[in-house]
């Protein structure tokens, strides 16, 4: 019986990707009659053909790999810094700035779009590059785990470099970051599946299609930039490139994904 | 005194590019929001120019005081997204529950393929239920399997409660409550709405279901094997047994869910836009639209903000219970 509820539940799980991928090489008037056979008849790549020299996709594969490459650099090194200070740096108004960042963890994603797109646009910075990385660069919530990590390390290790004359930052660099390595690989690994999916945010900070990244650029697509038909393998074949590597990414690094959340858990 | 100085500075230069990050792009926003949202400012120039209309409680007044369409559409809005909570906290709660009671103590292949669709592209998800939910796409191929004539998912907006009762009565078409008849309010999400509630329960059933399944792992086996000598049937020891011990979790996954529904956006901004006839417009989308289809961005900057009362509000009633539970 519990088998078979399984069994039952995986298909659920698993065929619409399946239908995903089969239909991405498709006919469209295969995909449109056919759309739950798992086999393409006949096999086709005119999908992606159009996908790579109809559309901008290629700049916005770039685009992505750019802001995703950028944003996980910036937050990896920023955010441990600052988990860093926050764990052991003794410095005035230290607990304060922990409560605020506590409190903008809380602060929904959703209420800052045209906030966030005010102040882009006051600073002049809207519609560039800049706009599309800068404002991702650090997050609270990976300051927080980076501090609960840097807590749990023992002191010695940093009084014997200090003994040596090593600086503040040269401890850090040398001597802690090296023993943060698991935490460091999962705020890697979540920084880099958040920016590659990220979408809501290039909605307020660029306009110019050269800057779409592959989310905005797939929901300009659907959203009728097309014209003519539901072109479903093409559309299909698109978001199968945007999900190709966060599923590599998972499949490798699993383990970190779900330990992630059970500390989640754990920490609610 | 010295090294106090340096320690000081020290601090103050590892938190510095993070501290500006987060106060140029999340408090100062919210400031400057607020400010956008007690003024007429339409998006050109700068919105602290001296022409720029200041005109106080009007924005937030529009939405619940005023007749007309700005309260029709916010008040819409309101209504879609507590059937969309309404239908997706629950179901996606108890799902979650259920994969996580049967994957325990199990391979990992489950695990993997359930939360799967959690870490994806919610964008292209979407895509991937567009074509499912499609009118001759493989839901409708499906419900024709056991004869069910499937609807138009996107461009039907009736909602599912009409659908079942028929016609309205005149009793409730004729009156109101704050700009929406009563039958606006009480026939239901229409089976767009239901299609993207589908989607979204079927994306972070898997989430929950690992704080579930965490939570299952620290509930000592002891508790449950005493229970089943003392002679507990299965379905005892999981009512009477396993789901207390799951209370804090349980808590946890309802108030995460309610907190998150209230955000929901991609998937409307890939899938409806708020169409078909309003019936999947969400606070989150209308704001967006407000601001940047209509350029009205003192009306879309006070439907953000009223967004965040109601999110605030779930986030301290959570902490505050959480507080309780712990002492």
């Amino acid at each position: 019986m519990r088998r078979v509820v399984l069994a039952v539940f995986s298909v659920i799980f698993i065929y619409p990707f399946v239908i995903q991928i089969a239909n991405a090489f498709k006919t469209d008037p295969d995909a449109a009659a056919n759309p739950l056979s798992p086999i393409p008849h006949p096999a086709t790549l005119a999908g992606f053909e159009r996908v790579f020299l109809g559309t901008d996709m290629p700049i916005w594969l770039g685009n992505s790999l750019l802001v995703t490459v950028v944003v996980t650099l910036g937050r990896v090194l920023l955010d441990s810094m600052a988990g860093y200070a926050l764990a052991r740096l003794r410095f005035r108004g230290r607990r304060g700035l922990f409560v605020t960042v506590v409190a903008v963890i809380a602060v929904p994603g959703v209420v800052l779009f045209i906030p966030k797109f005010l102040v882009l646009n006051q600073l002049g910075m809207y519609d560039s590059y800049l706009a599309l990385i800068l404002p991702l660069v650090a997050d609270a919530a990976g300051v927080f785990v980076m501090k609960q990590f840097f807590e749990s390390i023992p002191h010695g290790v940093e009084e014997a470099a200090r003994m040596d004359g090593a600086g503040t930052f040269r401890v850090f660099w040398s001597v802690v970051l090296p023993m943060a390595r698991p935490a460091l690989v999962t705020l890697t690994i979540l920084s880099f599946q958040s920016s590659w999916n990220e979408f809501p945010h290039t909605l307020v900070a660029v306009q110019d299609p050269g800057l779409f990244t592959l989310p905005r650029g797939l929901a300009d697509l659907v959203s009728g930039s097309l014209g003519g038909g539901s072109q479903f393998p093409l559309k299909l074949g698109a978001a199968l490139l945007a999900t190709i590597p966060v599923a590599i990414i998972f499949v490798v690094f699993q383990r970190y994904f779900i330990r992630d959340q059970n500390e989640g858990a754990e920490k609610g | 005194m010295r090294s106090r100085t340096r320690e000081n500075l020290a601090g103050w230069l590892f938190v510095a590019p993070v501290v500006v990050i987060l106060g140029l792009f999340v408090l100062l926003p919210i400031l400057m929001a607020f400010w956008v949202s007690l003024t007429g400012w339409n998006g050109q120039g700068s919105p602290f120019r001296a022409g720029v209309p200041f005109v106080g409680g009007e924005n937030y007044a529009r939405l619940f005081a005023e007749e007309g369409l700005a309260r029709e559409n916010f008040m819409t809005s309101i209504r879609n997204n507590i059937y969309y909570v309404g239908a997706v906290v629950p179901l996606q709660t108890a799902l979650a529950l259920f994969l996580a009671l049967a994957v325990n103590k199990r391979k990992t292949f489950f695990r993997t393929a359930f939360y799967f669709p959690s870490v994806t592209s919610s964008v292209a998800i979407s895509v991937v239920f567009l074509f499912l939910f499609a009118n001759s796409g493989a839901v409708n191929q499906l419900l024709a399997f056991v004869g069910v004539d499937g609807p138009q998912w996107f461009s039907d907006p009736r909602g599912v409660i009409h659908l079942l009762l028929g016609e309205p009565p005149a009793a409730l078409t004729e009156h109101g409550l704050l700009g929406l008849t009563w039958w606006d309010w009480l026939s239901g999400p229409s089976v767009a709405m239901c299609a993207i509630i589908v989607l979204v329960v079927w994306t972070t059933a898997g989430t929950f279901m690992l704080m579930f399944l965490a939570a299952l792992q620290n509930i000592p086996k002891t508790l449950d094997e005493a229970a089943e000598i003392d002679g507990a049937s299965r379905r005892q020891r999981f009512w009477r047994v396993t789901l207390p011990q799951l209370k804090p979790t349980m808590f946890l996954v309802l108030t995460l869910g309610l907190i998150g529904t209230w955000q929901v956006f991609d998937q409307i901004y890939v899938m409806s836009q708020g169409d078909p006839a309003k019936t999947t417009l969400t606070p989150a989308f209308l704001s967006y639209r407000t601001a940047f289809r209509d350029f009205d961005y003192g009306a879309g900057t006070a439907i953000s903000f009223v967004l965040f009362l109601i999110i605030v509000l779930l986030t301290l009633f959570q902490r505050w219970v959480m507080r309780e539970r712990r002492a």
